[in-house]
């Protein structure tokens, strides 16, 4: 009899070889490969796991070249060699996490809805089910919930205001236009396990009243649309989605957009003029699109984290889930490691653990060996904090205190050979790029942030420069209609703030 | 893949507008699905679109020019999209593209004279932990170095 062996079809793993692997094992032994997510520790992959008789037993990272030795040393049987990594949820590294809305990524294949239900899928959905939408909302206040895409919104308020407005029509909006760089937590689950994502709007679908679901994902992410078009057929095949959800008397169906590589598009109200077929521009708020979003209608629009975490709060209780985190963050975020790190990938975790913790010893410091100099939190609109802060704690309002934010949970890190003035301008450059140009701060703003960072970089009146440069950041904090040119401050204001040094040693670089 | 597109014609254009355009808000599938046939939306499909839509032309270039994705010419036979974002900067991205650039001879948004590549700059690919990274014809690397891209580039042609 064939073994089963398991080999993940993360794009981060096919990125380092994974399909070359899977094919050279099912040409050199006699295997049934599964071609499942990632576990998300990604200096192991491709990660290769055999089912022996005493449970899964993992390899990795595999090359092509150690097939060979690997099948020789009894792989098949979970026999001993330098790559062996043993059973893959006793790795340290995985141990220590709260795996609750990435609990079966890496575990299953992402398409199998049997295995989806063996693995407690759908249980939210039916538990939603019978107890109807109002009770289903309440749980979701009541567990604590939060939008984990950024903003950090109540997720049962948001439902609450969409289910209570007036629509002809309501629609269930996933944010899946994942833009920010060191994040990859949506498209993961998105290959991994597009179930949860699909349970979890069909939850608000039935709490809200929505009969309609649209995913908006991002074209850089090739594989994730095509997994999640594949699930989408396979739920509707076995009744999961359609006119009867799971054979209930509620409707519910979901359609994906692409998007189109605009990065504003992550913005919800840009992403709603998207959909509807226009440019990605902002709109000024109110309305809130929870009472006129998409098409006008009443419409919940949230991230896959915040969606794909409600199953699990229907089937444990708002109880259990709040009880994890810290502060008003409560429940786990999926942090994702990523830039110059050793051991990058996904960490799980209640809210509260510090910033220091995941760098240094989850992270282990930066592949490259040199010293960690700043960590960029929060994606391009993120600050740059150093070393000295961190003690700080992932929690919401732990890195707004100190002029940060979380953001979508991307922590990056960079050693010793950065340049925070060149990030800085980068962000300015990455701001005028991607505005979508309707409000001034943001359109103009960014273009004179470039000049003035230039400038300062030139040495021109650097301290009359550096004033305007805080001036202009204000400007474009305070007068910007969304979060583009709003929080592109905090990436240029940290570095200047936390590494004032790299401003004044490119003058003096230029005046030599 | 980027290879095999079909030459763009009227005909074959207004077809698949047609079959996009009873979605809501069709804009964007119809034009992924232009790109996807021909390799770039012609200029000869903004005023298809805008009558079928019942949109101005205007309004419809408006959305072509907007977003990044989508491309006014034809593209090379091979696409490669390098990351260009900060977690593939912290790793060497610049220092990448630069070598990438040179070999290639292009700039961003560039074939080469053969036709062979396009060289397409892309923020994130969600391959953060494995940086640098791209996309070439639509596969993921990661752990791109100069070596690891050459080889990759010298296999696609």
């Amino acid at each position: 009899m064939s073994t089963r062996v398991f080999i993940p079809r993360d794009a981060a793993s096919l990125a380092l070889g994974a399909d070359q692997v899977a094919a050279f094992l099912r040409q050199a032994a006699d295997v049934e490969i599964v071609r499942t997510g990632s576990r998300g520790l990604f200096w192991l992959e491709p990660m290769v796991e055999v089912a022996t008789a005493a449970g899964r037993i993992a390899y990795g990272p595999v090359s092509l070249g150690d097939i060979p030795g690997l099948i020789e040393a009894g792989m098949l049987t979970g026999g001993a060699h330098k790559l062996r990594l043993g059973r893959p949820e006793e790795i340290p590294w995985l141990a220590r996490q709260t795996r609750l809305t990435f609990a079966r990524c890496g575990i299953v294949d992402p398409l199998s809805l049997e295995d989806y239900r063996a693995h407690d899928g759908l249980k939210g959905l039916a538990r939603a089910i019978e107890i109807g939408p109002a009770a289903t909302i309440e749980t979701v206040t009541q567990s604590g919930l939060r939008g984990r895409g950024g903003a950090g919104f109540p997720t049962g308020i948001k439902w609450k205001t969409a289910a209570d407005a007036k629509g002809e029509r309501k629609f269930i909006v996933c944010n899946a236009d994942e833009g920010d760089s060191g994040t990859f937590a949506d498209r993961m689950l998105m290959e991994g396990d597009p179930f949860v994502l699909i349970e979890g709007m069909a939850i608000a679908g039935i709490a809200v009243g929505a009969t309609k679901g649209y995913v908006y994902t991002r074209s850089e992410y090739p594989h994730a649309i095509a997994t999640f078009d594949a699930a989408l057929d396979v739920a509707r095949r076995d009744g999961v989605l359609g006119a009867n959800v799971l054979g209930s008397s509620h409707a519910f169906d979901i359609e994906q957009r692409v998007g189109a590589g605009a990065y504003v598009c992550g913005e919800e109200t840009s992403l709603l003029d998207s959909l509807e077929g226009r440019r990605g521009q902002v709109r000024a708020k109110p309305p809130l699109p929870a009472h006129k979003g998409l098409f006008g209608m009443p419409t919940v629009i949230n991230n896959v984290v915040s969606l794909a975490s409600v199953p699990i709060i229907l089937t444990a209780g708002a109880e259990f889930y709040r009880e994890i985190g810290m502060g008003r963050s409560r429940g786990t975020m999926p942090i994702q490691l990523a830039g110059n790190i050793k051991y990058g990938g996904l960490f799980e975790a209640g809210f509260g653990v510090t910033l220091g913790e995941l760098v240094n010893d989850i992270g282990g410091g930066t592949l490259t060996g040199r010293p960690v100099r700043a960590v960029q939190v929060g994606g391009p609109l993120g600050a740059y904090f150093p070393p000295a802060l961190f003690d700080t704690p992932f929690d919401y309002e732990a890195f707004a205190a100190r002029d940060g934010l979380i953001g979508h949970g991307g922590i990056v890190v960079f050693d010793d050979t950065v340049d925070l003035a060149k990030q800085a301008r980068f962000a300015m450059e990455f701001c005028a790029e991607e505005s979508c140009g309707k409000c001034t701060p943001c359109r103009i703003g960014s273009v004179r942030g470039m000049e003035v960072i230039d400038r300062i970089a030139a040495g021109e009146q650097p301290e009359a420069n550096l004033d305007l440069l805080r001036d202009l950041c204000h400007t474009m904090k305070f007068g910007s209609l969304c979060a583009l040119g709003g929080f592109i401050p905090y990436p240029v204001m940290s570095a200047l703030e936390h590494f004032p040094e790299d401003f004044r040693a490119t003058q003096r670089a230029a005046a030599e | 893949m980027v290879a095999g597109f079909e030459p763009w014609t009227r005909e074959r254009g207004a077809a698949i507008i047609a079959a996009e355009a009873r979605r809501e808000g069709a804009t964007l599938p119809i034009l992924h699905a232009l790109q996807a046939a021909f390799g770039y939306v012609d200029a000869g499909a903004v005023p298809l679109i805008a009558e079928t839509l019942n949109l101005t032309r205007a309004e419809v270039h408006g959305v072509v020019s907007f977003y990044h994705d989508f491309r006014r010419d034809p593209p090379g036979r091979h696409m490669l999209r390098l990351c260009r974002a900060e977690a593939c900067q912290s790793l060497g991205a610049d220092a990448l593209a630069s070598h990438v650039r040179e070999r290639l001879g292009v700039d961003w948004h560039e074939t080469t004279p053969d036709g062979a590549v396009t060289l397409q700059p892309v923020f994130c690919l969600g391959l953060c932990a494995v940086g640098p990274s791209a996309l070439l014809d639509g596969s993921p690397l990661g752990r791109l170095d100069n070596a690891r891209i050459d080889a990759a580039l010298d296999r696609a042609r």
